[in-house]
C-alpha cells in the first residue's frame, strides 16, 4: 500500500508539474509537449491507483499465456511495439523518397521533408531498432542468465518511458522542435527524460545479472551491456544543453563550433557503433546459435570480436568530419580507426556465417535462418563499404553525396533490420505459446520482398552517389564549375524513383510480417504446403546397400 | 593551470603513457581467452544457451 501511495505521489507530482508547465510554456511547442506528459502521467495515476489488474487484462486481450520460469510480459508488448514502429517508419522513409523524387508532395509546414526526415530516422533507428533492442535484450539476459528480470516494475516503466520519450521525439519534429543534430535531433528535457529510462534500462539489465544462476555471463549480454553503457555516456555528453527557458522547447549546447562537430560525431558514430552493431551483434550472437540449434562457431572469436570492437569504435568518429575546420591529425586518426575496424567487424561475420558450418542446408529450408545469414551478409559488406568511404581520397568523392545515404541502408535496412525480423519470427510462436509461426511461406515471401528492396535501393544510390560527386567537381577548360546543382538535382531524378520502388518493396515485405506476427498472436496457422518437400519416387526408395546374402 | 598547458598536458599523456596503457590492457584481453584450460571453458560457454529444453 506503502507503494501504490508512493508511486501515485510520484505521478500525481509528474502531473502537477505538467500543467504548471502549460501555463507558463514560452512557447506552443512546449506547451504541447507538457500536455502529452500531463496525459501520460494521469494515465499513470489511473494504472497505479485503479482497482482493475490491468496486467492481466491486456493479458487477455494480447492472448498472452500465463506467466512461467521467465517475466516476458514487457518482452511481448516489445515485440508488437517493434513491429508497429517498424511499419510507421518504413512508410515515412517512403512518404520522403517520394517527396525527393516529386517535390509536391512536400506539405507545408507539418510535413515537409525537413520536418519527416528526422521522424523517418528516429522511427526506424530509436523506435524500431530501440524497441527491438529492449525487448531482446530483456528476453535473452533471463534465458542466459536462468533468472528472472530485476526490478519488474522497472522494466515495465522502462518500456512505457521509452514509448513517451518516441511520441515527444516524434511529435516534437512535426512542431519543428529539434536541436538540428542528427540522431539526437530531441530537445533538452526530452533528453533528460530519456536519461531517466535509461538508467532504468541498465539497472533492471544488471540486476538480473547480479542475480544470474549461471555462473557464465554468455557473450551475448556483453554486447548488450557494452550497448546501455555506451549509448548513455555519448547521450548525456552530446546534450549537454543550456535551455533558454525552463518552460521553453529552446536550448544551447555547451560545446560551440569544431568541438561541438566533433562531439556531435563523436555521438553519431557511435550511436552506429554502439546501438546499431553492438546491440544487433547481441542478437546475432543468441538467436543465430539457437535458430540454428548449433553453438556459435568460435566462443573464442567473439571475445576477440567484442574487445576489438570496443577498443576501436569509439574512435572512429571523425571521418565524418574530412576536409572541415577539425585538425588534420584528427582526421587521419578517425580513418586509421575505421579502416582497422573492418577486421573485428569481418571476424564477426564470419564467427555468425560460420555457426551454419555443417548445417548450410538450412539456408535452403529455413528461411528464418536466411533472413539471419542474409542479415550477417549485409553486417559484412556494409562494414567494408564503410572504411572504404572513410579513406580521405573516397571520401572526397561520396562526402555529402547519396552514396551515403545507400550505404547507411545497405546497414539499416540489411543488417538490422533483418536480424530484426528473424529475431521477431523467432520470438513470437515462443512468447505466445504457440507451435509455429502463422505462416513460413510468408515469412519467405517477406525475405524476398526485403532483399530485392534493398538491391534497388543500395544500387539506385551508388549510381546516384557517384553521378552527384562527379558532376560537382567537374571543371571545363575555362576554369569554372560545369554543373549546377539543379542540374545535378535533375540528374538524379530516374535514381529516386528506383530508390522509392526499393523502399516500396521493403515496406510490403513489412506488412506481410504484420499479418503474420498478428495471425500468430491470435492462435491461427495458415494451411500451406509445406516450403520443401521432396517428390516420392518409389524406383529410389530402397536401401543404397543390398541386403548382405 | 591554463587551458593550453592543460592541453598539452593531456595529448602528450595520450600518445605516450595513455597510449601504452590502453594498448596493454588491449592485449592482456585479447590474449586471455587464449590461456591453458581455456578452450574447455569456451566450449561450455558457447554450448550454455542449448542446456534448457523449455526456454519458457
Amino acid at each position: 500500500m506503502v507503494t501504490v501511495l508512493a508511486r501515485a505521489g510520484i505521478w500525481l507530482a509528474v502531473l502537477f508539474l505538467a500543467v504548471i508547465g502549460v501555463a507558463l510554456a514560452a512557447d506552443g511547442g512546449f506547451a504541447i509537449h507538457m500536455g502529452i506528459v500531463a496525459l501520460a502521467a494521469m494515465i499513470g495515476v489511473w494504472f497505479t491507483v485503479g482497482g482493475a489488474d490491468y496486467s492481466a487484462i491486456a493479458r487477455g486481450i494480447l492472448k498472452m499465456p500465463d506467466q512461467s520460469t521467465y517475466d516476458d510480459d514487457p518482452v511481448r508488448w516489445g515485440v508488437i511495439a517493434t513491429v508497429f514502429w517498424g511499419i510507421a517508419g518504413f512508410a515515412a522513409g517512403l512518404f520522403i523518397a517520394l517527396q525527393l523524387t516529386w517535390p509536391v508532395l512536400n506539405l507545408e509546414p507539418y510535413l515537409n521533408f525537413s520536418r519527416l526526415r528526422p521522424l523517418h530516422t528516429s522511427a526506424v533507428i530509436f523506435a524500431f531498432g530501440g524497441n527491438a533492442l529492449i525487448a531482446s535484450s530483456f528476453y535473452i539476459v533471463q534465458r542466459t542468465c536462468r533468472a528472472r528480470l530485476a526490478f519488474p516494475g522497472m522494466a515495465r516503466f522502462v518500456f512505457w518511458g521509452y514509448q513517451l520519450f518516441i511520441v515527444l521525439a516524434a511529435t516534437g519534429y512535426l512542431l519543428g522542435i529539434t536541436q538540428s543534430k542528427e540522431y539526437a535531433e530531441p530537445e533538452w528535457y526530452v533528453d533528460w527524460w530519456l536519461t531517466i529510462v535509461w538508467v532504468c534500462y541498465l539497472l533492471v539489465f544488471v540486476g538480473t545479472i547480479v542475480k544470474r544462476h549461471e555462473p557464465h555471463i554468455y557473450v551475448a549480454n556483453w554486447f548488450f551491456l557494452a550497448f546501455i553503457l555506451t549509448i548513455a555516456m555519448l547521450h548525456v555528453v552530446n546534450n549537454l544543453d543550456m535551455p533558454v527557458s525552463l518552460v521553453g522547447s529552446k536550448s544551447y549546447p555547451l560545446f560551440a563550433g569544431v568541438q561541438g562537430a566533433l562531439v556531435q560525431w563523436w555521438y553519431g558514430h557511435n550511436a552506429v557503433g554502439f546501438f546499431l552493431t553492438a546491440g544487433f551483434l547481441a542478437m546475432m550472437y543468441y538467436f543465430v546459435p539457437k535458430q540454428a540449434e548449433r553453438p556459435i562457431y568460435s566462443y573464442r572469436l567473439s571475445i576477440i570480436h567484442f574487445w576489438a570492437l570496443i577498443f576501436l569504435y569509439i574512435w572512429a568518429g571523425p571521418h565524418h568530419l574530412h576536409y572541415t575546420a577539425l585538425p588534420d591529425w584528427a582526421q587521419t586518426l578517425g580513418m586509421v580507426f575505421s579502416i582497422m575496424l573492418w577486421m573485428p567487424s569481418w571476424g564477426g561475420m564470419i564467427n555468425g556465417l560460420m555457426t551454419l558450418n555443417g548445417a548450410w542446408d538450412k539456408v535452403r529450408t529455413d528461411p528464418i535462418i536466411r533472413m539471419m545469414i542474409m542479415s550477417i551478409a549485409f553486417y559484412g559488406m556494409s562494414t567494408f563499404e564503410g572504411p572504404m568511404m572513410s579513406i580521405k581520397s573516397v571520401n572526397s568523392l561520396s562526402h555529402y553525396t547519396d552514396w551515403t545515404i545507400g550505404h547507411v541502408h545497405s546497414g539499416a535496412l540489411g543488417w538490422n533490420g533483418m536480424i530484426t525480423f528473424g529475431a521477431i519470427y523467432f520470438l513470437t510462436p515462443r512468447l505466445w505459446n504457440r507451435e509455429r509461426l502463422y505462416s513460413l511461406r510468408m515469412v519467405n515471401w517477406h525475405f524476398w520482398l526485403a532483399t530485392i528492396g534493398i538491391v534497388f535501393y543500395a544500387a539506385s544510390m551508388w549510381v546516384a552517389g557517384i553521378t552527384q560527386g562527379l558532376m560537382w567537381r567537374e571543371y571545363g577548360p575555362d576554369g569554372y564549375l560545369v554543373n549546377t546543382f539543379a542540374d545535378t538535382v535533375a540528374a538524379l531524378h530516374p535514381m529516386f524513383a528506383l530508390r522509392a520502388f526499393g523502399g516500396l518493396l521493403y515496406l510490403t515485405g513489412a506488412v506481410l510480417m504484420v499479418i503474420n506476427v498478428w495471425q500468430t498472436i491470435a492462435g491461427k496457422l495458415r494451411r500451406e504446403a509445406p516450403m520443401h518437400d521432396a517428390a516420392y519416387d518409389p524406383a529410389a526408395d530402397r536401401p543404397i546397400l543390398a541386403p548382405a546374402e | 593551470m591554463s587551458m593550453h598547458s592543460t592541453y598539452d598536458m593531456l595529448r602528450h599523456l595520450a600518445d605516450s603513457y595513455g597510449l601504452l596503457v590502453m594498448l596493454l590492457i588491449f592485449v592482456v584481453l585479447i590474449a586471455w581467452p587464449f590461456r591453458p584450460g581455456a578452450r574447455e571453458r569456451n566450449s561450455e560457454a558457447a554450448n550454455l544457451i542449448f542446456k534448457d529444453e523449455n526456454d519458457g
